[in-house]
C-alpha cells in the first residue's frame, strides 16, 4: 500500500510499475464486495480490494505478490468496472496505490468515477494490452511512465505504446477540471435560467 | 448523431451550459438518495462549504442496510445503524425528504420514486446506484452516478456529463403465458452482451413494449445497465400516464392536463435517428435463466449450458471462468439443477405484478423440503398492497418466510446471505461471484414466478409447466378461513 496522496490538480503523468489483472468484466463488486460498503468514510478500502478473490488465491493474487507492491498502473482487459456504480471501487483501488489504469474498455460509470477522483483510465488494443500484461508479469521492475497529454506509455526499456483517450477527459485531467464541483456551481444563472424552462418544477402551475 | 428521440430532446431541454473539458453541464430534475453513497458525498460537501441547492428535488429513503425481520431500532449491526442514523441527520440538516422506516413510503429507492409519482416523463433522474436505469420507464433519461456526482447534484443539482449514443431495441410480438418482462431483458443481454450497451442509451419500443405494464418496464428498464447502457427508456404513452393518475406527488387537475400535453410531445418521432438499430420477437422468447456469473450467461429453461464450442472465442475465458465457480458442465441442462435458497426481491421483481405473479405459481403448493424461502416486498406499500389481498398469507402457507422491504439479499449488505457454497433461485439483478454475500455462493437469476416454481420443485423448472398443471392443493384456496394452516403439507 502506497501513501502517497490523492491526486490535486492537473494529473499529466503517472510514472511507476504496473500490475496486470487478467479477465472480462470485472465488476466493482469484485472490487470490492458489498460488506465493506457498510462505511461513512472511504478510509481502509484500500486493504479490502479484491478482497474475496484474493482469499481464494491465497497470496497468489497480483495484488498480494511483493514483486507488485508499491505499483501504480492497473493493466485489465475488457468492460472493467461494470455492475454497481460504487465509487467504493477507484476509492479502494486508489487507496491501494493505483495512479492510473491502462485497459482494453471501461464501464461507463467507473469511467466517470475514476475521472472524477483524477484516476486516468486509457484504452489500448487487445493486443497491446496482452502485451503489457506479459511484461509487466516477466518484468515486473520495469519503470513505464503514463503520458496523460500524448495519450502514450513509455517503459525505462525505451518501448512505446500509444493509447486513446477522449478529448474531453484528456482536456479535463490536464488541466485539473477532473474535479467539476467549482465549475458546476459557478453557472449560478445558468442553473436558474434552466430550472425556468422545465415546467415539472413548478409541479405545472402555468400554461 | 441520434436526432428527435426521447433522449435528445430530454438532454437538449436539460443542457445548462457547455464545460471547458467539452462536456456539457446537465440539469437534474430529480435526485434520490439512499444510506450508502450518500454519507462521503455529504462530508465532501461540509468540506466545500457548501449546501443543498435544491432541497425539495432532493428524496432519500433507506434501502440497502435494512435488516428484513426485526427493523426494531437501533439496528443489531452498528455499522448499518450508524449508515442509517448518519442519513437521518444530513436530512435532516439539509431539509430534504427522508422516508424513512415505518414511515408507510419506505421501500427500495427504485420502487418507492415511481410509486409516489416523482418519477415522471421527461425528467432527468440521478441517484447513486446503478439500477436508476428504472426510471427510464416513464421516459425518464435516468442513470446511476457514484458519491464524486452525488456530491455535484446535492451542490449544483447537475452534473458533467457526455451525450450518449442512442440504440432503438424493437421488439414485435407478444410475450407467451409464464414469460415475462425479466425473462424479455435477459433474453436482450443474453444476445447483445454485457459491453454491448456501452456507450449507449437503449430505447425500447415496438408492439411488445407498447403492451407492458408500467412495472413490467421497469423491470426491463432496471436492467439496462446489466447491458452496459447506462440508460435505458421507452417513451410514454397512454399506460405511463394511466399509471402516474393519482400517484401522491403526479400534477392533479389543470395541471395534470398540462403536464400530459407536455409529456406527449417528448416521444422520439416517426422521423427520429437512431445511432443503432435492433430487432427481437418476444413470442420466440423462453422463460431465460442465467448459468454462468455475469447476466449476458443466460439460456432458455429448456437449454443446456452452453458449450466452448456454441461460444464466440473471447466469451470463453469467461465461461471456463463460470463452468468452475458454478460447478457446472458445458452440455448439461439447466432444468433439474437442484437450489438451496429461492428470493423474491429486488429493484428488478419487488414490485406487486412480481409477486401476483409469484403468488399464482406458490399457491396450492409447498417449498420443497431443504430449500429456504423468502419474499422481500420492495417497499411498505407493495407489501401492504400484498398483505390486503392475502399474499402474505399465501406465502406463508406454501412455505415461504414473507419479509420486511429492502434491497436484502440481491446484495446481502443486510443479514440476508447465501452461505458456503449455497445455490439460489434470484429475482434480483446480478449473478457476479459473491454478490450474494458469500464467496463462493452461487446465483441463478430469473423471473419471480421462475424463482416460485424453483422453490415448490427443489430445482430448477419450466414455470410453463406449473402453470399448465393444476396446483395440488388450489381448491384449499377456495375458502379464505383455509388460507393458512390447514392445507396438506
Amino acid at each position: 500500500m502506497t501513501t502517497s496522496s490523492f491526486p490535486i490538480g492537473p494529473v499529466r503523468t503517472v510514472a511507476g510499475s504496473a500490475v496486470a489483472l487478467s479477465g472480462d468484466d470485472i465488476d466493482t463488486d469484485r472490487i470490492i464486495p458489498a460488506r465493506f460498503l457498510k462505511c461513512v468514510t472511504f478510509e481502509g478500502l484500500g486493504e479490502q480490494v479484491f478482497a474475496d478473490d484474493r482469499i481464494e488465491r491465497a497470496g497468489t493474487h497480483p495484488f498480494d505478490r511483493p514483486e507488485h507492491r508499491g505499483a501504480q498502473i492497473l493493466l485489465v482487459n475488457r468492460n472493467f468496472g461494470c455492475g454497481s456504480s460504487r465509487e467504493h471501487a477507484p476509492q479502494a483501488l486508489m487507496r491501494w496505490g493505483i495512479r492510473a489504469v491502462v485497459g482494453e474498455s471501461f464501464a461507463e460509470i467507473f469511467f466517470g468515477n475514476c475521472l472524477a477522483l483524477g484516476l486516468p483510465c486509457l484504452q489500448a488494443s487487445h493486443a497491446q494490452i496482452l502485451a503489457l500484461q506479459t511484461l509487466a508479469e516477466t518484468h515486473p521492475a520495469t519503470a513505464f511512465r503514463l503520458d496523460v497529454d500524448a495519450a502514450r506509455l513509455h517503459s525505462d526499456a525505451g518501448q512505446s505504446w500509444p493509447l486513446e483517450l477522449g478529448p474531453g477527459p484528456s482536456q479535463m485531467l490536464r488541466s485539473g477540471q477532473w474535479d467539476a464541483t467549482g465549475q458546476l456551481v459557478a453557472h449560478d444563472q445558468e442553473l436558474r435560467d434552466t430550472a425556468a424552462r422545465l415546467p415539472y418544477l413548478s409541479m405545472f402551475a402555468t400554461a | 448523431m441520434s436526432a428527435g428521440t426521447l433522449y435528445d430532446k430530454v438532454w437538449e431541454l436539460h443542457q445548462v451550459a457547455e464545460l471547458p473539458g467539452g462536456s456539457t453541464q446537465l440539469f437534474i430534475g430529480l435526485h434520490l438518495i439512499h444510506e450508502v453513497t450518500s454519507p462521503q458525498a455529504f462530508a465532501a460537501l461540509r468540506d466545500l462549504g457548501l449546501t443543498v441547492r435544491h432541497p425539495e428535488r432532493t428524496v432519500a429513503t433507506v434501502d440497502h442496510i435494512v435488516p428484513t425481520t426485526s427493523q426494531a431500532r437501533p439496528f443489531a449491526d452498528p455499522l448499518a445503524e450508524e449508515m442509517l442514523a448518519t442519513l437521518e441527520r444530513n436530512c435532516a440538516e439539509q431539509g430534504i425528504r427522508l422516508h424513512g422506516l415505518g414511515s408507510g413510503r419506505q421501500g427500495i429507492v427504485h420502487v418507492i420514486a415511481p410509486e409516489l409519482g416523482l418519477t415522471q416523463p421527461g425528467m432527468t433522474v440521478a441517484c447513486g446506484d446503478s439500477h436508476t436505469s428504472t426510471h427510464g420507464a416513464f421516459g425518464a433519461i435516468a442513470f446511476g452516478i457514484g458519491t464524486s456526482q452525488v456530491r455535484d447534484v446535492l451542490a449544483s443539482q447537475s452534473l458533467s456529463m457526455n451525450k450518449l449514443k442512442v440504440r432503438r431495441i424493437w421488439v414485435d410480438g407478444e410475450l407467451q403465458n409464464g414469460v415475462y418482462a425479466k425473462d424479455l431483458v435477459l433474453h436482450i443481454i443474453r444476445n447483445l452482451g454485457v459491453k454491448g450497451g456501452v456507450g449507449f442509451a437503449y430505447e425500447f419500443a415496438g408492439p411488445a413494449i407498447d403492451g407492458l405494464s408500467m412495472e413490467e418496464r421497469m423491470t426491463l428498464c432496471n436492467m439496462a445497465i446489466e447491458g452496459g447502457a447506462r440508460c435505458g427508456y421507452v417513451n410514454p404513452d397512454a399506460t405511463t400516464f394511466a399509471y402516474l393518475q393519482g400517484r401522491p406527488c403526479a400534477p392533479a387537475g389543470a395541471a395534470w392536463e398540462r403536464a400530459v400535453a407536455w409529456w406527449s410531445g417528448l416521444s422520439s418521432g416517426a422521423d427520429a435517428v437512431f445511432d443503432d438499430e435492433v430487432r427481437f420477437d418476444a413470442a420466440l422468447i423462453s422463460p431465460t435463466i442465467t448459468w454462468g456469473i455475469t447476466p449476458g450467461q443466460g439460456i432458455g429453461v429448456d437449454e443446456a449450458v452452453p458449450t466452448p464450442e456454441q461460444l464466440d472465442a473471447d466469451e470463453r475465458p469467461i465461461a471456463e471462468e463460470a463452468y468452475r465457480y458454478m460447478d457446472l458442465l458445458p452440455g448439461m441442462p439447466i432444468a433439474g439443477l437442484p437450489v438451496d435458497v429461492c428470493f423474491i426481491g429486488s429493484c428488478t421483481n419487488g414490485r406487486l405484478s412480481d409477486l401476483r405473479a409469484a403468488a399464482a405459481v406458490a399457491r396450492g403448493r409447498q417449498v420443497a423440503s431443504g430449500v429456504r424461502a423468502f419474499v422481500v416486498p420492495g417497499s411498505e406499500q407493495v407489501a401492504r398492497a400484498a398483505e390486503a389481498e392475502g399474499l402474505d398469507q399465501l406465502f406463508r402457507a406454501a412455505g415461504f418466510e414473507w419479509r420486511e422491504p429492502g434491497c436484502s439479499m440481491c446484495l446481502a449488505m443486510n443479514p440476508d446471505r447465501l452461505e458456503g457454497r449455497e445455490i439460489s433461485a434470484s429475482s434480483s439483478n446480478r449473478n457476479f461471484k459473491g454478490r450474494q454475500g458469500s464467496a463462493s455462493g452461487r446465483t441463478l437469476l430469473m423471473s419471480p414466478a421462475m424463482v416460485a416454481a424453483a422453490a415448490v420443485s427443489g430445482h430448477v423448472a419450466d414455470v410453463r409447466e406449473l402453470l399448465a398443471a393444476p396446483a395440488p392443493h388450489a381448491s384449499c384456496l377456495d375458502s379464505e378461513a383455509l388460507l393458512s394452516a390447514t392445507c396438506p403439507p
